[in-house]
């Protein structure tokens, strides 16, 4: 059995700046085994843990899509010691990476059902990988409508916003794209929170099923959003975060009640949150 | 298989002799309290021992390991490449160890070895190490091993369990593992019927004189909510200063944290013990804490052992019984207390 500590090494391809204030980067990574790529097989909702020799590791969400071949790609926000590090670092370096890591939204149970996604800030990162999955035309047939409302602050805020605005354009995907507020008078989409706007773009929970990733805050206030529409809590499905290490449901760190937001997540129903100790 | 009697001088002479197949651990006095350390560390063997204040997980599980290391020297060829660090799984011999601990590897097996992830450092520890257990004629007032599954002469996850018979051991051989070290140690006699009837009668008085009583029965009924919700954890958190003391002391308590360290231009990924008794270990990068106040840590550690763990294993609390936390805490909560406390709530 492979060692799961040991992180697959990688060269970093591309480094994008996301967000006006330069707090958000999209590194992609290519493996410099070429067969590690096939080892760290994923599937969109999982992550993986970025590691860099002399500083450490830590969890971030995959950001691209198992569709998209020769690279991975994740989006880091810049807040403490390894992320800030991993910031500076240019294209060219070699790091690790360990993964894939947790289990992944309900694609089986997506199937046939409106897929309703609802993000806010930058844990858009899982449901980029999921839009582009879904978009694939091997996979677009499987699913009925794809809904999806993102907000950020501000316009600068955003992220992905060439692919945005490309995602705009189609008829297979129904976006509709919000800011909390702006000075821009040229801001085609919407102005308020996504709660707000989930609440009047969002008419229905017929076969459908919601995804939702954000701030604690954004959350709680799409919940109810959600019920009212008559979601029932197994079709209201988040992705959670905790302070980790092992990745992988041994070092005991991320419980929340018996359930390991690293193995048994960090993807969770709503029906299963509510049995589950509120700690987190 | 028959039992074996040794004089206790031949016993510890032979262990002295085994010493080129097996690096031999046993009890030795440390200041006040026991401790385990190497058969030829140069302090004696003292086999008279209630139990050591540290459990001995670190022989299985160090409290800080060398995983990988790295190079970050730019003009390496394998620069920033983590690599697995060098170790040496020799076989090993922990001899005089208490049940209450060896049952403790037991209970801790299931997080290490699983269908989904094995950690190789401690499977491979694990896997080279015997167990040669030591009955407890005088359990402490504080054990309740009996109450958990195990015993003073229970030989659950032992691989051979010594009786003392006051000048002598009687050595009970229980797995293959354990055959094989005592071939090795040799000598000894086969025991006559009298001594096989002592160390019966030994074990018997050893039951009956431990007090504690701790009921875990109702655990796995309750709603986890119900107990997690229930209005007792401030009063049982009140004292506690989050000094950590019963997580390090406990044989069963199994988290740990990751750090990278570098000196210069070469660099090693450790792991050490940690605890959720510190507000650290679930500080997220934002600041936000899911566990700031003191009583959710308590909480958490008693909802771990004695309910997190009964329902995700469904096989018992994550508690030997061993009372280490209950001794060495220097507030004095009583883990026997709150499982009372516990497995009689009603929501
Ligand atoms: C499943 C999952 C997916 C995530 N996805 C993303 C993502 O796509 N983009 C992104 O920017 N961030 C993401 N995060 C949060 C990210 O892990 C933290 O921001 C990051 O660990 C902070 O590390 P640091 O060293 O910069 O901060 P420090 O505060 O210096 O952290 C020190 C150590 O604490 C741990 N730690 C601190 N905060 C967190 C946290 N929130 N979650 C887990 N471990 C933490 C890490 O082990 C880290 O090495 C995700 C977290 C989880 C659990
Ligand atoms: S030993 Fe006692 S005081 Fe220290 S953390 Fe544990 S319960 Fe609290
Ligand atoms: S919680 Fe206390 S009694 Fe239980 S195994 Fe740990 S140290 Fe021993
Ligand atoms: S991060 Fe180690 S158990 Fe989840």
């Amino acid at each position: 059995m492979r060692n799961p500590y040991l992180p697959y090494p990688v060269r970093i391809d591309k480094i994008t700046t996301e967000t006006v204030d330069r707090n958000l980067k999209t590194f992609r990574f290519v493996f410099l085994n070429p067969e590690d790529e096939e080892k760290f097989a994923y599937t969109p909702g999982q992550f993986a843990e970025l590691s860099i020799p002399g500083k450490g590791e830590i969890p971030i969400g995959i950001a691209s899509s198992p569709t998209e071949k020769g690279f991975v790609a994740f989006t880091v926000n810049k807040v403490g010691l390894v992320s800030s590090y991993l910031h500076n670092m240019q294209e060219g370096e070699v790091m690790g990476i360990r993964g894939p890591l947790g289990n992944w939204y309900p694609w089986d149970e997506m199937e046939g059902q409106n897929v309703i996604i609802v993000g806010g800030g930058f844990a858009f990162t899982t449901l980029r990988s999921s839009i582009i999955y879904m978009l694939d035309p091997q996979n677009r047939p499987k699913f009925k409508d794809i809904i999806v409302v993102y907000g950020a602050r501000n316009p600068g805020m955003l992220l992905y916003r060439d692919e945005l605005a490309a995602w705009e354009q189609r008829d297979d995907i129904h976006m509709h794209i919000t800011v909390d507020g702006t000075d821009d008078p040229d801001w085609k989409y919407n102005v308020g929170f996504v709660p707000a706007i989930t609440e009047k773009k969002i008419t229905s929970a017929e076969d459908a099923i919601a995804i939702v990733c954000g701030p604690p805050i954004m959350i709680k206030f799409t919940q109810p959003v959600l019920e009212k529409l008559g979601f029932p809590p197994e079709k209201i499905i988040l992705s959670l975060e905790m302070r980790m290490k092992c990745g992988i449901g041994i070092c005991g760190r991320c419980n929340i009640g018996d359930q390991y937001v690293c193995k048994d997540g960090p993807v969770f129903s709503l029906a299963k949150l509510k049995k589950m100790p509120p700690e987190y | 298989m028959t039992d074996k009697i040794f004089t206790k001088d031949e016993w510890l002479e032979r262990l002295g002799g085994v010493k080129g197949d097996y690096k031999v651990f046993v009890p030795v006095k440390d200041g006040d309290f026991h401790m385990f350390a190497p058969i030829d560390s140069g302090k004696k063997p003292d086999f008279s021992y209630q139990n050591t204040r540290l459990s001995p997980k670190g022989l299985v599980y160090p409290q800080s390991e060398r995983i990988f290391e790295y190079s970050l020297d730019k003009q390496d060829e394998d620069a920033f490449i983590v690599k697995e660090a060098p170790k040496d799984y020799a076989p090993q011999a922990v001899v005089g160890i208490r049940p209450c601990d060896a049952q403790a590897f037991q209970i801790v097996k299931i997080n290490f070895d699983n269908k989904e992830f094995r950690d190789p450092w401690w499977v491979q520890r694990f896997e080279s190490s015997v167990l040669i257990g030591l009955g407890c004629n005088e359990p402490c007032d504080t054990c309740f091993c009996n109450s958990v599954g195990g015993g003073p002469f229970s030989e659950k996850g032992l691989d051979a369990l010594l009786f003392d018979l006051g000048d002598a051991f009687l050595v009970r051989v229980i797995t293959e593992k354990g055959q094989a070290f005592v071939d090795k140690v040799g000598g000894g006699a086969e025991a006559a019927q009298d001594a096989v009837d002592k160390a019966k009668r030994l074990a018997l008085e050893a039951e009956g004189r431990m007090t504690s009583k701790v009921p875990t029965d109702k655990l796995k009924d309750k709603v986890v909510l119900d107990l997690f919700n229930a209005p007792f954890w401030d009063e049982v958190a009140f004292a506690c200063i989050n000094c950590g003391t019963c997580t390090y002391l406990c044989p069963t308590c199994w988290c740990f944290d990751i750090q990278d360290e570098a000196y210069g231009k070469q660099g090693d990924r450790l792991r050490n013990w940690d605890s959720c008794m510190y507000p650290l270990f679930t500080l997220h990068g934002s600041g936000h804490n899911p566990r700031d106040k003191k009583f959710q840590r308590v909480r958490q550690r008693f909802m771990h052992k004695l309910k997190y763990y009964v329902d995700k294993y469904g096989d018992g609390v994550q508690c030997s019984g061993c009372g280490r936390c209950v001794r060495y805490c220097p507030v004095n909560i009583d883990i026997r207390k709150v499982c009372a406390r516990m497995n009689a709530y009603e929501g």
